[in-house]
Order: C-alpha cells, then sequence, then structure tokens
C-alpha cells in the first residue's frame, strides 16, 4: 500500500464518518440527559432533505443550513414534547420520527419537486467545498489527501468532540445534564428544573442532527435522494453505545465503522495473498462481522445512564 | 334510511362510477422502487408511457412501488381494476408477475428485464451487453490513464451483464485498458445511496481510474458529481444522462425502455422479446452536452462497431454464458 492509497483510505474514513460524528454526539447529549434517541435516522433524513430543498430554492448554503437545523431542532423538540412531557414512550416516539421522516420527505420531495424523490442538484457555490483544494498538490499525499483538503464540517465534526466532553465534564450545564440522566429526582430536589435540562439537552442534539443531515446533501452530494441516510443513523446509535456514551471513544467507533466501509470499498475485487480474490459479499458484511466480535469480545461491559428512558414524573 | 345507510350506499355507488371509468381497458403500469422520475430507469418507462398518451388521448394506471411487498398487491389491484395490459417494470417484479398472471389468464400482461413463460405474459428483454459494449469502447478511447472503473447498483446478473459489455468493449479498442469494478451493495437499498456511490468513485478514482461508467439507478447521482469535483469523466445509463453534469458526463448508455413500453402498449404480442443494437433497444447517447468530448474519429470508431454489431461481424457474448466471471 502506498501513500497516495494511505492518503485516500485516511480521508475516505473521514468523510464516511463525519455523520456518524455528530449524530452520535447528538445521541450522547441526548442519552445523558436521560432520553433515548432512536430517532436519529429521521432526524437526519429530514435536516437532509430540508438543505436540498432550501438550497435548491434560495440557492444560498447558510438558508439551507438554517433550514437544516430547524427542522431537525424541531423534530427533536416533539420528541421532548412527547416524552419528556407527556411522559410517552421515548423508543416508540423515536421510531415514529424515523417511520414520519422516511414517509414525508419522499411526499414533500414528489409534490415540490417532481423528481421522485429527489431534489434538483445545487450548484456549486451552494455546496461546502473543501476549504483547501490543492492541498494535495502542496502537501504530498499522505498528508494532503489524509489530513488537509475536507470541507467545513469535517473539521467543525472534529472539533465538536472535545467540545462535547468539555461542556460534559467541566460545566455546571453538563454536570447537571449528566446527573438529569442518572438520578432527576437528586436534580429536582437541587432545584434545578428536569424538563428545562433534557429540552436543552434535546435542542443541542437537534442542531448536531442537523449538521449531519445537510453534511450529507451540501458537502457529500449536491442533492437530496430519498433514503439516502441508508442506516447511517442506527450505525451512529450503535458507535454511541460502543463508545460507553462518551464523547472520544464514541468518536473511536465512528472512526472505525468509517474506516471498515472505506477499507470495504477498496478492498473490492482485490487480490489478497493467500485467501485470493475475497467476494464482494463477504467485504460487504466485514463492517457488521467486526461490530459483532468487537462488541461480544473486546467492549467490556458498558454502563447506561441511571434514569434513560425513564420519564420524569415530579413528586407532589 | 339511516345515515349510516345512506353512507355505505354511497360509497358503493362511488365504487361502481369509478369502477365505469377504467372498464374501458386502459392499460396499466407498476413502477419499480426508485420512483417515476427517478431520471433513469422508471423515467425511461414514464416517457414511453407518456407518447402513448399523447397520440391516444387515454390515461394509464399507474403505480410506484415504495416497498417490496407492495409488488404482488398493486399488479393484483390493477388486473381486478380491468386495466388490460398491466405492465410491470423492473427484475423484482418477476415472482409478483408469475403469481399474478397465473389468476388472471385473460389478462395480458408485460414484464421488462426478465422472463416470465406464461402464454398471457410478454417478457422484454435488453442486450445490454451490446449498448456497454459502445460505451466501453468509449470509455477505453478517451482515457488517458488506460483504466476505467465500473460502479454497479445492486449485485445482480442483471448488473453484471453491463459491466461484461462494457469491460469487452473496452478490451476491443485497446487490450491493454485495466477495468476497476465495484458493486454498492447487495440489497435494493443500494440502487439509492449516493453518498457510497461518491466513495466508490473517488476510490477508483484515487487508483487512476478516469472514466467512470455508473449502472446504479439513484446511486448514480452521486458517482456523476464525484467524477464533476475531481474532474474526471462519468458514463450515465438507462436514460440519457448527459445534462446532469455537462462537460463531464462522457455519454450515457440508453436503455430505450419508452419504446419498449411505447411497443407493449401499441401490439398485444405476449412471449418473449428480445432488443438488441438491431432493434433499437440500446444504444450510446450524443447530443448537445457531451458533443466537445466526443471527437470525430471517436464517433466513427464506435459507430463501425455499432455496425458490425448490428450485422453480426462483431459477437458480444453475454455475461450469462460466463465469459465474464
Amino acid at each position: 500500500m502506498d501513500e497516495l492509497m494511505l492518503g485516500t483510505l485516511l480521508a475516505s474514513t473521514l468523510r464516511v464518518a463525519t455523520p456518524l460524528i455528530l449524530c452520535a454526539l447528538a445521541g450522547v447529549l441526548a442519552e445523558r440527559s436521560g432520553v433515548i434517541d432512536i430517532g436519529l435516522e429521521g432526524k437526519m433524513l429530514c435536516a437532509a432533505f430540508a438543505a436540498g430543498a432550501a438550497g435548491a430554492v434560495w440557492g444560498s448554503s447558510f438558508v439551507a443550513l438554517a433550514a437544516a437545523i430547524g427542522v431537525a431542532f424541531a423534530l427533536s423538540m416533539l420528541h421532548g414534547y412527547a416524552c419528556v412531557i407527556h411522559r410517552g414512550d421515548q423508543v416508540v416516539s423515536g421510531m415514529a420520527i424515523n417511520i414520519l421522516a422516511a414517509g414525508l420527505t419522499v411526499v414533500l420531495g414528489i409534490a415540490c419537486f417532481h423528481q421522485g424523490g429527489q431534489t434538483p442538484a445545487l450548484p456549486d457555490e451552494v455546496r461546502l467545498r473543501a476549504l483547501w483544494p490543492e492541498a494535495p498538490e502542496v502537501l504530498g499525499d499522505l498528508i494532503g489527501n489524509g489530513l488537509a483538503g475536507y470541507n467545513v464540517l469535517v473539521y467543525l465534526a472534529l472539533a465538536l468532540v472535545p467540545g462535547v466532553w468539555l461542556l460534559l465534564q467541566q460545566t455546571r450545564f453538563g454536570l447537571r445534564l449528566r446527573a438529569v440522566g442518572e438520578n432527576p429526582h437528586m436534580v429536582d430536589a437541587a432545584g434545578v428544573s428536569v424538563h428545562g435540562l433534557r429540552f436543552s439537552a434535546l435542542a443541542l442534539n437537534g442542531l448536531l442532527c442537523g449538521l449531519a443531515g445537510s453534511y450529507l446533501v451540501l458537502a457529500q452530494n449536491a442533492a437530496f435522494a430519498p433514503h439516502m441516510t441508508a442506516g447511517r443513523g442506527y450505525m451512529a446509535l450503535a458507535a454511541m453505545i460502543f463508545g460507553k456514551w462518551r464523547p472520544l471513544p464514541a468518536l473511536a467507533a465512528c472512526l472505525l465503522f468509517g474506516f471498515l466501509d472505506a477499507l470495504a470499498i477498496r478492498l473490492q475485487g482485490a487480490v489478497l495473498p493467500v485467501i485470493g480474490e475475497v467476494p464482494v459479499q463477504f467485504i460487504q458484511a466485514l463492517p457488521y462481522l467486526m461490530t459483532v466480535i468487537l462488541l461480544a469480545g473486546f467492549m467490556g461491559s458498558s454502563q447506561a445512564p441511571g434514569a434513560l428512558g425513564r420519564p420524569y414524573l415530579k413528586e407532589r | 334510511m339511516s345515515n349510516a345507510l345512506k353512507f355505505v350506499h354511497r360509497i358503493g355507488l362511488m365504487s361502481l362510477v369509478l369502477g365505469c371509468s377504467v372498464a374501458a381497458a386502459e392499460p396499466g403500469i407498476v413502477y419499480e422502487l426508485g420512483g417515476k422520475f427517478d431520471k433513469s430507469f422508471n423515467e425511461a418507462a414514464y416517457r414511453g408511457v407518456e407518447r402513448w398518451s399523447k397520440e391516444t388521448g387515454q390515461r394509464v394506471a399507474e403505480f410506484e412501488v415504495f416497498a417490496e411487498t407492495q409488488r404482488e398487491q398493486a399488479l393484483r389491484r390493477m388486473a381486478e381494476r380491468g386495466t388490460n395490459p398491466v405492465i410491470a417494470i423492473g427484475f423484482s417484479q418477476q415472482s409478483a408477475v408469475a403469481k399474478v398472471a397465473k389468476d388472471f389468464p385473460g389478462k395480458r400482461f408485460v414484464i421488462i428485464d426478465e422472463v416470465v413463460p406464461l402464454p398471457n405474459v410478454q417478457s422484454i428483454l435488453f442486450k445490454e451487453n451490446e449498448g456497454s459494449y459502445l460505451v466501453g469502447a468509449l470509455a477505453a478511447l478517451s482515457s488517458k490513464s488506460g483504466k476505467i472503473g465500473f460502479v454497479g447498483g445492486m449485485d445482480v446478473p442483471l448488473i453484471r451483464k453491463f459491466q461484461c459489455g462494457y469491460e469487452q468493449g473496452a478490451k476491443f479498442v485497446n487490450p491493454g485498458v485495466e477495468v476497476m469494478a465495484s458493486m454498492t451493495g447487495t440489497t435494493g437499498a443500494a440502487w439509492n445511496d449516493p453518498a457510497r456511490g461518491g466513495e466508490l468513485a473517488r476510490a477508483q478514482f484515487a487508483r487512476g481510474v478516469d472514466v467512470v461508467f455508473a449502472a446504479a439507478g439513484g446511486t448514480g447521482t452521486g458517482v456523476y458529481q464525484a467524477a464533476k469535483d475531481a474532474r474526471k469523466l462519468a458514463i450515465g445509463v438507462d436514460s440519457n444522462q448527459n445534462y446532469m453534469q455537462p462537460g463531464t458526463m462522457l455519454t450515457s448508455m440508453i436503455k430505450r425502455v419508452d419504446e419498449a413500453v411505447y411497443q407493449a402498449l401499441v401490439t398485444t404480442r405476449t412471449g418473449l422479446s428480445v432488443m438488441g443494437l438491431k432493434e433499437g433497444g440500446v444504444d450510446y447517447a450524443l447530443d448537445k452536452y457531451n458533443a466537445a468530448l466526443i471527437s470525430s474519429e471517436m464517433t466513427k470508431k464506435v459507430e463501425t462497431i455499432k455496425a458490425d454489431i448490428i450485422s453480426g461481424r462483431v459477437k458480444v457474448p453475454d455475461y450469462v454464458n460466463g465469459v465474464c466471471k
């Protein structure tokens, strides 16, 4: 494997991992506050549609980003309204968001753009392009491809990992947020609003899901296509559990998923020593196989937040 | 009459009226996953329907399948409503057509891309290998690195057929050409994952590929975008997709699904029909969007190959016969 291969492998890993990282962080925030969020997939999908539609209509990346974040934020609030205020089942509400997103985006897409649910391709000036596209020529194949030459959202996602860690571990808000996920009664007794904390966590969650969705449309592709998230929300959820509900290990899990995917893409049709040509089906099953092996063998026990999934009822 | 009864009565009347409106044997069509306006395969079928409707002034009942389980229901519903013929688009509808056609022996069914050996079914196949052969030749002629790529959708024999013809066409004009092929996935989701399509294309570009052919439905849009971003060339599929990224779309392998659907509506044939270059079923696209990319020598060369295939001087073997592994 030469430098160029290694560089592009690294680049592909990061590009694939970015939406996973953003979604996993969103999941960490919601779940550490005690709200299960399996609606990541649906929120990301709706945000992607919003970004594609707004970008196509108004032709501005700022409007597209704002629309994506707004839509994901609204869905997060809906989730909060159902589960935090009305104490509905969090898994059911999350699943409802996923199903709603899968259908609604296609229906709206067909109604608005008449292209089978796709949105029109965005012009280059609306898309988030690489910050420094000449990097590979200047810095060489490995560093140029692997570390420089991404768009702004990739760097933002990477920067947000320590950001979320700092927020959770080093601030008063973070301490309270973690406490409300472990023992909401205690937080309530201390005179802090449980609902307020959970809603703030969900608000941040919506923001991050919005970024993840807009990454798919504005950076990785140039248009929305039906069901384009293709299970990435669930992979992010797995990465979050993999990372034991902590930002840095979750990042590692996302990078591992991204790496396995990038490797699978490159191993197709390649001839390996001893084994010969590996069947495509095996290569494509590899990321999932590795997930099972790692989950079963190497992860050790993982402790979910104490009050996860339990709605809080204030005692009177 | 009580209100409830009145209501039932009205519903009954309504359905009777609706039933009458379709009884005049209007044709029905069931599109495959991906939807009517997928800019590719289904859209080609839709154009055939549109042409027929415009010429005859008649309506065609349409249904877009959104889940795998809907195919049989949709076909059955069409047949029960009295539509005739019932056209099923796509190889995935084979088992559904086989089942429903057996239950409605008096109706004519049409399936595209698969074979259902029943007396009341017309099966239309295309020689994708011949069309792919031509675009493969064009790819090899315009590649500077001598490496060309292929991105398939779901890993099924039909897509391997495209790949096989493409490889042979490329090797015909340049025996030393290297072809790299990747498949997007092994499930239906592989037709609609542009992000993965883009990654697959980028991985091929990194290994020196400078022309990539995508036979992957909606996944293709990601491939074309990646080609444009990397300033490489891409080849479209099924419909003429040259307009999607003008300047970096080398050509498109056109599959005249529109013609097949139109013919199916006009005639009342049953049995197997195969549409190759000779029958105008497949071709490569040349229009204002890619005129600058294809020189007159290239056109001349490809036209010669095309004439040779039609006259039978060049035989394009089929993947099904085990030429490619």
